[in-house]
């Protein structure tokens, strides 16, 4: 072995080549998959060529990891269409059906973190809008208790969305419908959403979704209940890929004592304009000036 | 083709006695910078798990979505724009102390602002998509989200403050007087752009309506006040150590006049809390949860209440011991006031101002957020990160400040001294 001292020369040589090394490694070392995702582009701003393609390689990919056959639509909003939602408070006894029915329709992460897009507060009869005495984790034996109501929130779909305006990156919208989505491979985690949003409307997945293969729905849409990923938002759709297709949401099919009622606006004889127009309707902190397209009402 | 020949001769030079004087030094030297690598290493490490797993590894969740990483982003910001303190009375007033330490000054401010940036680039889940941000690359929401401003701002200031600095520096190097048509501009406009940074990343908060404790419009002074108590004070300090180790001249006289101004700034940090906590306990309406969260604990809850007590206790004393010239003067009571507010405006505006504003949430969930071992590494391996940029960037700055360091021409044989 030679014992040569190292010039000066020699040794910045070699520090300049091993940053250099050092800084390319990450973009050597991925894979052609991880590339891929890295410069995938935002949803709203690709052709329908690059849509299709992107669709055949999530449906490939879903597969080989749930072992079951994908479909993923890319159904855009139907004409003439402004979804809202009504939901009777007299009626509501916090079984938190609608919860579980929505987790699992939606491909939640069922553990570590268990999200709900759901969630079913308790109030002390005589209170509504300081919602700071509310429970959120009431697991009486038998529901409802006496003394108490309850109230499931769950994204409000504003036609003034605090949650969009903040987005750094465009990576939530609403669509002509009225919903509001997101594109959760544009989503960069930064959470600015999470605090904007007045009714906790999204969650975000703090670690890889834990969703086990036999409990997947594979009927799925892009900007909705696809299975998503680390670190990125998301939050209730209406059921996009239900709604879409003229189907109810699947909180709406699950409840059990009909508090949950779903329709189009615009349409004069839906049964939300029904409520509306008949019942006494109030949307939560309307004083924000969200414009919540979430109506609670009384019907006794 | 010879002036060009000698151009990249002498930036050759530059470059090696650079990487030379950053790889000299002497034996505290060597301990510092190897006390601050072995912290940023550590904090590396527990990065990477966070990358690896997810911010699950934090104690962050839905209800307190934002912890100890964006606390210390509000607090470096305010730490950055406040280098504009030493640039105003220096070039607007002529106050020749503090212009001789004005580099010094701008350099922290750019350490300061990496860290920030550092702080917000370790809070995203996914920093694989930062790209998305970059304007004209990606798809920046701009005007419409704050934070997309804070992007600009922030880094249109860390240009700022790299551009001055360096500016002069070589101009030193070279020993010829600046030209003050070129620069001037960029000292003026840089003095607005730390009012703005700070203003922008108020407003990011500000314009939550979902969060009613950030959502009051007295929130961006307070911001600038509490900003112009920490940032001087840390300098102080670091001053104090300069020219103790190098043999850069700073005059106590800069101190004292940047303690005067810090004097008033708390004034204003005081007052201004005075008349957020009027408006919430006297008008008493439900958006006062997060305050007596904050200042009494609610409903049994109130990890809190100490720390706040304790950082507006060090703000008061702080405040006085500034104000009385006698304390103000006196090395050791200036510097005890120095520790005190830099700890006690940490509290108010870092923890103390972040987390009340998830508690309780939206939906009146109370969750009490404690940061992990792994955010306290993370953030220790930050202010590492930014402490050893801030010492290499003295290391070179110093001597072409005092002279020792310069073209090779002045080199050999006396210079006259161009100051």
């Amino acid at each position: 072995m030679r014992n040569k001292k190292i010039t000066r020369r020699e040794l910045l040589r070699n520090l300049s080549l091993a940053t250099l090394a050092g800084i390319s490694f990450p973009f050597l070392s991925c894979t052609k998959e991880e590339k891929e995702d890295f410069l995938q582009k935002h949803f709203r701003e690709m052709t329908t060529d690059e849509k299709k393609r992107l669709i055949a390689k999530w449906e490939q990919r879903y597969q080989q990891k749930y072992g079951k056959k994908f479909v993923i639509s890319t159904q855009e909003a139907l004409p003439n269409t402004l979804w809202g939602y009504g939901l009777d408070l007299s009626r509501c006894i916090g079984c938190r059906r609608c919860v579980y029915a929505c987790a699992n329709e939606n491909n939640n992460s069922r553990q570590n973190p268990q999200l709900h897009w759901i969630r079913v507060i308790r109030l002390k009869k005589g209170t509504l809008i300081n919602l700071e005495n509310s429970e959120h984790y009431y697991d009486p034996k038998q529901v409802p208790e006496p003394g108490f109501m309850y109230m499931p929130v769950q994204c409000q779909h504003c036609e003034n969305p605090p949650c969009v305006k903040v987005c750094p990156v465009h990576a939530t919208w609403k669509e002509p419908d009225g919903l509001v989505v997101v594109d959760y491979n544009w989503c960069i985690g930064c959470r600015y959403c999470i605090a904007a949003c007045p009714y906790k409307g999204r969650v975000f997945n703090w670690a890889e979704p834990k969703l086990p293969p036999e409990e997947v729905n594979p009927e799925v849409h892009y900007l909705g209940n696809r299975p998503r990923m680390k670190c990125a938002v998301d939050k209730c759709t209406f059921c996009i890929q239900r709604i879409r297709e003229g189907r109810y949401p699947a909180c709406v099919e699950a409840c059990p004592t009909g508090t949950r009622k779903f329709g189009n606006l615009l349409d004069p004889k839906s049964e939300i304009r029904y409520i509306i127009e008949n019942k006494r309707v109030l949307r939560l902190k309307e004083d924000l000036n969200t414009e919540p397209k979430f109506y609670y009402f009384f019907e006794a | 083709m010879e002036p060009l020949r000698d151009t990249l001769k002498e930036t050759w030079r530059f470059f090696r006695e650079t990487v030379v004087l950053v790889l000299k030094g002497s034996r505290a030297y060597y301990a510092w910078c190897l006390f601050l690598i072995a912290i940023i290493f550590v904090g590396l490490f527990f990065y990477l798990r966070q990358h690896e797993f997810g911010l699950i590894t934090t104690n962050m969740n839905d209800q307190v979505s934002w912890g100890l990483y964006i606390a210390n982003f509000t607090y470096l910001v305010g730490m950055a724009a406040a280098a504009v303190l030493l640039v105003v009375p220096a070039y607007v007033y002529q106050f020749k102390p503090i212009k001789e330490i004005v580099i010094l000054g701008e350099l922290f401010a750019a350490s300061s602002i990496i860290m920030a940036i550092l702080f917000v680039m370790v809070d995203l889940g996914r920093l694989d998509r930062f790209w998305h941000m970059i304007p004209g690359v990606g798809s920046m929401n701009f005007p419409q989200s704050l934070l997309a401003w804070d992007v600009i701002v922030l880094n249109g200031y860390l240009f700022l403050n790299l551009l001055i600095p360096v500016y002069l520096l070589v101009k030193y190097y070279y020993q010829k007087p600046p030209n003050w048509k070129f620069i001037l501009p960029f000292i003026l406009i840089a003095i607005p752009w730390a009012v703005g940074i700070h203003t922008v990343t108020a407003f990011l908060y500000n314009g939550l309506a979902a969060r009613p404790f950030w959502n009051a419009s007295i929130l961006a002074p307070r911001f600038l006040a509490s900003a112009l108590c920490s940032g001087p004070a840390i300098m102080i300090i670091i001053f104090q150590v300069i020219r103790k180790v190098s043999d850069i001249e700073i005059e106590d006289r800069a101190l004292f006049k940047i303690a005067e101004i810090m004097a008033y700034a708390m004034f204003l940090n005081l007052f201004l809390l005075t008349a957020e906590m009027f408006k919430e306990y006297y008008s008493n309406t439900y958006h006062i949860a997060s305050f007596k969260y904050l200042y009494e604990g609610l409903h049994g809850h109130d990890q809190l209440v100490p720390l706040i007590w304790i950082g507006t206790a060090m703000n008061v004393v702080a405040f006085f011991l500034f104000l009385v010239p006698a304390t103000r003067h006196r090395m050791s009571t200036l510097n005890l006031g120095c520790i005190l507010i830099i700890m006690g405006v940490w509290i108010e505006k870092g923890p103390g101002f972040v987390i009340p504003g998830f508690v309780p949430d939206p939906l009146g969930e109370i969750y009490e957020y404690v940061p992990n071992a792994l955010e306290f590494m993370v953030a220790f391996g930050i202010w590492a990160t930014g402490f050893l940029i801030f010492t290499l960037l003295l290391k070179v700055a110093i001597p072409i400040i005092t002279g020792k360091f310069r073209y090779s021409k002045f080199e050999k044989g006396t210079t006259p001294s161009f100051h």
